[in-house]
C-alpha cells in the first residue's frame, strides 16, 4: 500500500543477510596458511563481504530502489536476493539458500513487530547500515556509497509523519503475514513460542511519546481537571529513558536490527519445523497472478542496475554452507515441506546447450498472456536472459 | 472481579491483517451476532451463522501491479437496507449484506505510475438515515446517496477538509445534543471534523490534531471518543470541540474502538495485545463527562487490531488480531 516500502524492506533484509553470510563465513573460514584451495579464509570472507556491500549499494541499484512503487512478491524479491548473495566468489545451494531467506525475513518480521513505534522500523534501518559501515570500514570507496544511502533514507524518511510510517509498517505486516518459521535462536531466547509465533512482552519501557497506561484525566466545560482516577492491568510498564538517533551518527537506543549472531550464538544449522498454517501459502500458489509482467519488469530495472563482477576466468567459485555439513544440507533440500518451497531455480552462470535451450523454451512461453499458476518463479527466466547478455 | 471473559474462537479462512478497524460485525437487535468480517490481504472474509464461510475480493486490478490490497469493510445500517461496503487501493465496492451481489462500484483517481503518496479509501460509515461516507487518502469524505434499493448509487457530494489521509467516520449512536451533529471524520494528523448531514452537509467544527494519528472514533450522545497512535483515548464534547477527558488507555498504536449505544460502553483494542472496556456517562447535574475502566483482557502475542461489541448493550464483544485466524468472541463472566 505504501509506494516508500521496499526500500527498507531491501536494506533490512540485505542486512540480515550480511549478518547471517559473515557469521556463517567465519564459522567455515581456516586460517590463510593452513587453507586448502576449495577452503574459506580471512580474506575470501572480506571479500565476499565487500563484494555484496558493494553491489547492495551501487548507485544505479539505489535510485531504482528509492522510486515509489508497490511491493511485489515474496518470490521476486527472493530473486534479486539470490543474485546479490552471487555478486561475488561465493556460491549457495538451494538449500542453504532457502534457508538463508527464511531466516532473513523471520528476522525482520520480528523487528517490525516489536518496533515500539512504526517511526522506529528506521531506526532498525540506521542499526543495519551502522553495522555494515563496520564491515568495510576500511574500504572508502564502498563506505562513501553507503554514507549517500545513508543520507538518501534520511531525507526520504526522516520528514514523514507517523500516520505513514504505520501505513509502510502495515504494508511490511501483509508482506510477512502468516510466515511462522521457527528461528532457533529465536525459540532459545524466549522471543518465539514453539507455534511459530512472537512473544509480545506486556512490560517494559513504553515507546517514546507515549504515556504508561493507567491514568484518567477529566475536565469540565471551561477546561479545568474536576478529577482524576487510575485503573490497573497486567501490564508492567516503565517510561523510556531517550529516544534514539535519526542522524546519521548516534547513539540508536533500540537493539532490534543489531547483530543477534555471534562466534557463541550461531546461525541455526537445522530446520526448526514447518509452519502450520497453510492457508495463505496455497493461496499464493493457486490464486493466479494476471500481472506477473510487472514483476519482470520490476526485477529488470532492479537487476539492470546491479553491476556483478564475474569472477576471473579460472577462479572458480567457493560453496558456502549454511548447514553443518553436506548431507544435512542434502537432507534439508529434500525434507524441505512444499508449502515453504520458493520455486525458484538455482542460479549458476551456465553455458549448458540443454539448459539454455529450456530457458528459451520457458523465455518464449512468458510472452502468453494467461497467468500459468504453481508455475516455477518468473525472475529466473529473466536473469537467465540477463545471463546472456 | 472480571465483568467478561473468553467464550469461543470462530475460525477463519484467512488470518487478519494488521489494519484500523479491521473487524466489522452485522448483529441485528433482539438476537446473536448473524455475521463477522475481517480483511486479509485483498479479500475479505466473511463468517456468517447462515451459510458457508465467503470471501469477497478486491476489485479494479486494472493496469495496476496486482489484485489491490484492501483497507477495510464494515456493515452500514440504513433504515431500508444494508450494504457491505469494502474500501481498498483503487475504490469502494458496495454490496448487498450478504456479499452476495455488488451493488455499486465507484473508482478512485489512482495515477499511472505510483506516486510518493499512496492512493486508497479507508474509513467508513452510514449517516443521517442515507448516506454512506467514504473517507480518502487525500482527506476528501466521499458522500453517496444510497436509494432504500436497488443500484442508482450516486455520489452526491466530496468534503474536503482533511490535508491528511482519513482513518475512520463515526455517526451519533445515541441522542446529539442540540448543535452537535452527527457526523465525525478522523485523520491521520489526529484533525477531528463534525458534521450534520442532510443534502448538503455542513461543517459544525474542527478540532485540529497535533500529529498524533487517530486511528479510530466514536460518536455518542454528542461525545467523540478519539483513539490515538500515542495509546490515548480522548473524550471531546462534539458541540463545543472542548476536550472532557485524557485516558492513558494503551501502551501501543490503538487500532479500534467502539461503542454500545444503549450504555454507553466503549470498547479499546490496540496493538499492546490488550483490549480495555471503558463506560461513558455525563453527570446530570454538572454535565461533566465521566470515563470509567470496567474490564481489561490481554490477547497473548496478539497485535489487536479490530475490536466491536456484538450487541447494543456491549455485553458481548469479539476480537480480531495480526496474523491471527480466528475471531475472539467474549461474553459475560
Amino acid at each position: 500500500m505504501s509506494a516508500r516500502t521496499l526500500p527498507l524492506l531491501f536494506l533490512n533484509l540485505g542486512g540480515e543477510m550480511l549478518y547471517i553470510l559473515d557469521q556463517r563465513l567465519r564459522a567455515q573460514s581456516i586460517p590463510g596458511e593452513k587453507a586448502r584451495k576449495d577452503e574459506w579464509t580471512d580474506v575470501d570472507r572480506k571479500r565476499v563481504m565487500n563484494d555484496i556491500i558493494a553491489t547492495m549499494f551501487n548507485k544505479k541499484f539505489m535510485e531504482e530502489l528509492f522510486k515509489p512503487q508497490e511491493l511485489y512478491s515474496k518470490k521476486a524479491l527472493r530473486t534479486v536476493y539470490d543474485r546479490l548473495a552471487h555478486a561475488s566468489i561465493m556460491r549457495l545451494n538451494q538449500a542453504s539458500m532457502d534457508k538463508l531467506y527464511d531466516l532473513m525475513t523471520m528476522a525482520f518480521k520480528y523487528q517490525v513487530l516489536l518496533c515500539p513505534r512504526p517511526r522506529d522500523i528506521l531506526l532498525v534501518t540506521f542499526n543495519h547500515l551502522d553495522a555494515i559501515k563496520d564491515f568495510i570500514y576500511d574500504s572508502p570507496a564502498i563506505l562513501n556509497q553507503v554514507d549517500e544511502t545513508f543520507r538518501h533514507l534520511i531525507e526520504t524518511y526522516n520528514c514523514l509523519s507517523d500516520g505513514e510510517f504505520q501505513l509502510i509498517r502495515q504494508t511490511l505486516l501483509i508482506f510477512f503475514q502468516d510466515m511462522h518459521i521457527r528461528v532457533s535462536i529465536f525459540l532459545k531466547d524466549k522471543v518465539q513460542n514453539s507455534n511459530g509465533r512472537f512473544v509480545l512482552p506486556i512490560s517494559g519501557p513504553v515507546p517514546w511519546g507515549t504515556e504508561v497506561p493507567g491514568l484518567i484525566r477529566m475536565f469540565n466545560q471551561k477546561g479545568v481537571e474536576v478529577k482524576r482516577t487510575e485503573f490497573t492491568t497486567a501490564g508492567n510498564y516503565i517510561t523510556p529513558q531517550r529516544e534514539g538517533s535519526f542522524e546519521l551518527y548516534g547513539d540508536r537506543v533500540l537493539k532490534l536490527g543489531t547483530n543477534m549472531y555471534s562466534v557463541s550464538r550461531p546461525v541455526e544449522t537445522h530446520m526448526a519445523g514447518s509452519s502450520k498454517n497453510l492457508a495463505s501459502h496455497a493461496k499464493e500458489n493457486i490464486v493466479p497472478n494476471p500481472l506477473a509482467k510487472e514483476e519482470l519488469n520490476f526485477l529488470a530495472r532492479l537487476l539492470g542496475g546491479l553491476d556483478i563482477q564475474k569472477p576471473a576466468g579460472g577462479e572458480t567459485g567457493f560453496r558456502l554452507n549454511l548447514f553443518t555439513t553436506d548431507e544435512e544440507e542434502e537432507h534439508a533440500a529434500q525434507t524441505r515441506p512444499e508449502e515453504l518451497s520458493y520455486k525458484v531455480i538455482n542460479i549458476e552462470a551456465t553455458q549448458e546447450p540443454a539448459r539454455r535451450a529450456e530457458l528459451s523454451r520457458i523465455l518464449g512461453e512468458l510472452e502468453v498472456a494467461e497467468p500459468r499458476p504453481g508455475s516455477a518463479g518468473k525472475g529466473e527466466d529473466l536473469l537467465a536472459l540477463m545471463d546472456g547478455l | 472481579p472480571p465483568r467478561y471473559r473468553r467464550e469461543r474462537a470462530l475460525a477463519l479462512r484467512s488470518s487478519s491483517s494488521a489494519l484500523y478497524n479491521n473487524l466489522t460485525v452485522l448483529c441485528p437487535p433482539a438476537r446473536p451476532p448473524r455475521a463477522f468480517g475481517a480483511v486479509h490481504g485483498t479479500t475479505l472474509s466473511l463468517l456468517g451463522t447462515e451459510g458457508p464461510p465467503r470471501q469477497l475480493q478486491a476489485r479494479g486490478g486494472g493496469s495496476a501491479l496486482s489484485t489491490p490490497l484492501l483497507t477495510q469493510a464494515t456493515w452500514c445500517e440504513l433504515p431500508a437496507r444494508v450494504l457491505l461496503v469494502l474500501t481498498s487501493q483503487r475504490g469502494v465496492q458496495m454490496y448487498e449484506a450478504d456479499g452476495s451481489t455488488l451493488v455499486f462500484w465507484h473508482a478512485l483517481d489512482v495515477p499511472e505510475h505510483p506516486a510518493a503518496h499512496s492512493v486508497f479509501a479507508r474509513g467508513i460509515a452510514a449517516a443521517g438515515g442515507r448516506f454512506i461516507c467514504v473517507g480518502t487518502s487525500s482527506g476528501a469524505v466521499l458522500v453517496f446517496d444510497v436509494p432504500p434499493k436497488g443500484a442508482n448509487v450516486i455520489l452526491s457530494e466530496v468534503l474536503e477538509q482533511h490535508r491528511d489521509p482519513v482513518t475512520d467516520i463515526a455517526a451519533e449512536q445515541g441522542q446529539a445534543p442540540d448543535g452537535a451533529g452527527d457526523l465525525v471524520t478522523a485523520d491521520d494528523s489526529g484533525t477531528l471534523c463534525l458534521w450534520r448531514s442532510e443534502e448538503e452537509f455542513t461543517l459544525l467544527g474542527k478540532i485540529p490534531g497535533s500529529g498524533c494519528t487517530c486511528s479510530s472514533v466514536t460518536l455518542w450522545n454528542g461525545i467523540v471518543a478519539a483513539g490515538y497512535g500515542n495509546g490515548q483515548i480522548w473524550l471531546w464534547e462534539a458541540r463545543t470541540g472542548q476536550l472532557r477527558a485524557q485516558v492513558s488507555a494503551h501502551a501501543r498504536w490503538i487500532y479500534a474502538l467502539d461503542l454500545a449505544p444503549l450504555t454507553g460502553k466503549l470498547l479499546s483494542g490496540a496493538e499492546d495485545s490488550f483490549v480495555h472496556v471503558w463506560k461513558l456517562s455525563r453527570n446530570p447535574d454538572t454535565d461533566d463527562v465521566e470515563i470509567q475502566h470496567c474490564h481489561a483482557e490481554c490477547v497473548t502475542d496478539t497485535q489487536v487490531c479490530g475490536a466491536r461489541f456484538c450487541d447494543p448493550a456491549g455485553d458481548t464483544f469479539a476480537v480480531t488480531g495480526y496474523d491471527l485466524s480466528e475471531i475472539l468472541c467474549y461474553g459475560p463472566a
